[in-house]
């Protein structure tokens, strides 16, 4: 019998910068992931939209400090120094650097506390629907027959809902808040998630390593979240990346119609609706315009850009950023 | 591999008692109509009634077309699918009805090797926890006890241990394989089903591997059921061969005795389609070649399944189904489904069918030389 004759090459280095983990979900799929962050890391549009991004996060992080060093709080009023005489606020200027708001409060300190909201109702919000979302797919691909009825009808229904109808109903009932915001938007997100990992399951379930996998008897379970789940995790990933700018967007709407999160507490959405009344005031609308806007197109494109890393011929074929 | 008649083909002698008992296994697939309301459009019936037994320590080749019911019959074998009818006794315990749960301590005694090197090795786990896989199931040696048991596997199979952190995509077809056969390996199976694992990989590899499960089979006394469509590869590994069409056993013998008795004339199709390293004596053989394609399983023919396209058929093979049994005086060990089975020496390639559609069987049936090509002044 013939031994392979490769065993030379790359051995003991491997192997020492390599943990000696064993079994279970600890060690899947890395060197996968290594190289798409290194796709990822020579990409310069995904690279400027990271920064961008953690600038914005750092500008909601250390809304406090903004607060802190111009002196204002984020409700506090200022009728006299923030407002003209006729109540319109006031443009930019030394003591308010991003002008006021109607209410003759500072916008850069409103600003930055409205960008917690938003990043906070994109971020759990996602997260709730790609958690949902995942669970819902895997199940219903995986198990198929009447769980998959169940789900996949449940979905079709949630995708058929029209949901700001449903959002202005819902807060009739019991009143704006954040919370109310982020559950809607989870709800209405979940759907899409899960019948894009429903139809990778359905793909995945038929393919030879799972029959290996049921060969050796393993677990229903197992095979869902050992076998097949990392198989639709980078699918997972990118979608999560495209669902928050959406989130962020929803949120403003909701905020906007009055059904995000309660005023004073400021919101971009709430913010932007507050300048449609004053339109000689274009520094109370262009500030957490564009703020939003940079927010939404730096996700996108960071999506964009690792939904590429994840499938490198598709990023040759289309050659949007990559040099050489 | 080495078929030439003077190089001794890796063999067993079968003498361990029965290991895998089939009666009458019967998988069809309905198929149903796409539409709100389901109604059984008729079904695939992919195996149709296949009895086999398998002796502990020996290899069965099964061999047959494309879409014969092989794969299918073996993976009711490993219970992957359930039965439609019929049942499997394995070892003494009828394991055809039993629950997934039931079925688990079995699982570990039957193993499948899989024809796709690249689709059944998960892409997104390393070799380590491939192989580790089985253990975990099973909850059997965890941590570092793990660890060495798979890379004692590893290199048991011809792989370097070192490999265990890397990931399938950093190996080659053959050593693919080698992972599967590992990962097959581990739970110490009384049987292994081999589904077609060489005919995914190039011919020098496919030695390789082939050899490997010859020494494996030495080494811990396996038993295999070897399915390919390579004659040449089944005569070199199978101490029997079952061969198979339609979702039915046409022939089922001894594998020397099929090679030189081919009784059923598929069987004699088959093997005239087995190329001749020798280009004299590949000129100066008839080569029975049938046409057509296998017709659907779906709505078998009646009778014999293989009339439609059988040089030798009759009104009877219309009519009455051939049983599986000793034809022509041969042993119980090689039996033929078929009424007028080839006897020694018979020249099929000049035969015709005698059935009423016989000027369309005509055409089906072409014999042709092979020397009839360009070069022939």
């Amino acid at each position: 019998m013939t031994r392979p004759v490769e065993t030379e090459l790359l051995t003991s280095e491997l192997d020492a910068e390599l943990p000696p983990t064993v079994g279970g979900v600890a060690i899947e799929g890395r060197s996968a992931y290594q190289l798409v962050w290194l796709r990822l890391r020579q990409d310069r549009v995904a690279m400027a939209s990271a920064i961008m991004i953690a600038l914005i996060a750092l500008f909601a992080l250390f809304a406090p400090l903004v607060a802190h060093f111009t002196g204002h709080s984020v409700n506090q009023e200022f009728h006299r120094i923030g407002e003209n005489p006729d109540g319109s606020p006031k443009g930019p200027s030394h003591i308010f650097v991003w002008g006021t708001d109607d209410q003759g409060r500072d916008l850069l300190v409103r600003c930055a506390y409205g960008a917690r909201i938003s990043l906070e109702a994109g971020l759990i919000a996602t997260a709730i629907a790609v958690f949902v979302g995942t669970t819902v797919g895997l199940a219903s691909g995986y198990l198929g027959k009447i769980v998959d009825t169940i789900l996949s009808r449940t979905t079709d229904l949630v995708l058929a809902l029209p949901y700001l109808l449903f959002a202005i109903a819902l807060v009739a009932v019991v009143g704006p808040s954040l919370g109310i915001a982020i559950a809607v938007i989870a709800f209405f997100s979940w759907a899409s998630v899960g019948r894009i990992v429903r139809g990778q399951v359905l793909s995945l379930r038929e393919r030879e390593f799972v029959e290996a996998a049921r060969s050796l008897g393993a677990s229903s379970m197992r095979i869902m979240f050992i076998d097949v789940l990392p198989n639709v995790l980078a699918q997972v990933v990118v979608l999560a990346s495209l669902l928050i700018p959406s989130a962020i967007v929803f949120e403003a709407t909701l905020s906007y119609l009055g059904l995000g999160v309660p005023p004073p507490t400021p919101s971009w959405g709430n913010i932007i609706a507050d300048a449609q009344n004053y339109q000689e005031a274009w520094w109370f609308l262009l500030f957490p315009g564009i703020l939003l806007l940079l927010t939404t197109l730096s996700f996108n494109l960071l999506g964009d850009a690792i939904r590429d890393a994840f499938d490198p011929r598709g990023d040759q074929m289309f050659a949007r950023t990559k040099k050489g | 591999m080495s078929t030439e008649p003077g190089v001794a083909p890796v063999q067993s002698q079968p003498t361990g008692e029965v290991l895998l008992e089939l009666t009458d296994v019967v998988k069809h697939f309905p198929i149903r109509s796409s539409s709100l309301f389901r109604r059984d459009a008729g079904a695939v019936r992919a195996v149709d009634g296949v009895s086999l037994t398998v002796r502990a320590g020996e290899t069965l080749g099964l061999v047959g077309e494309t879409g014969c019911g092989k794969s299918t019959l073996a993976r009711c074998i490993t219970r992957l699918y359930d039965l439609t009818a019929g049942t499997i006794v394995f070892d003494g315990e009828d394991i055809s009805r039993l629950s997934p749960r039931a079925m688990r301590p079995v699982r570990s005694k039957i193993q499948m090797i899989f024809q796709d090197p690249y689709g059944s090795l998960n892409p997104r786990r390393r070799v380590g926890s491939i192989i580790g896989d089985p253990f975990a199931i099973h909850g059997m040696a965890s941590g570092a006890d793990r660890k060495r048991r798979v890379q004692e596997l590893m290199e048991m199979v011809g792989l370097n241990p070192e490999h265990y952190n890397r990931f399938p995509a950093e190996f080659s077809g053959g050593q693919r394989q080698r992972i599967g056969v590992a990962r097959a390996l581990a739970l110490s199976p009384k049987l292994i089903v081999c589904d077609e694992p060489v005919s995914a990989l190039d011919v020098s590899i496919q030695a390789q591997v082939i050899n490997l499960l010859a020494d494996l089979q030495t080494e811990f006394g396996l038993t295999y059921i070897f399915i390919a469509h390579d004659l040449s590869v089944v005569r070199h590994v199978s101490d029997r061969v079952a061969v198979m069409y339609l979702g039915k056993v046409g022939e089922i013998s001894s594998s020397e005795e099929l090679y030189l008795h081919p009784r059923h004339p598929y069987t004699n199709a088959l093997m005239s389609a087995v190329p001749v390293p020798d280009p004299d004596l590949s000129d100066r053989r008839e080569r029975l070649i049938l046409a057509g394609d296998v017709p659907s399983p779906t709505n078998p023919p009646s009778g014999c399944r293989f009339h439609p396209r059988c040089p030798k058929a009759r009104q009877d093979c219309v009519e009455k189904e051939p049983a599986l049994i000793p034809r022509l005086g041969d042993g119980p060990g090689h039996q033929t489904a078929c009424h007028y089975a080839v006897a020694d020496g018979e020249d099929l390639t000049t035969q015709r069918s005698q059935l009423p559609s016989a000027a369309q069987a005509q055409d089906l049936v072409a014999t042709t030389r092979s020397t009839e090509g360009s070069e022939t002044p």
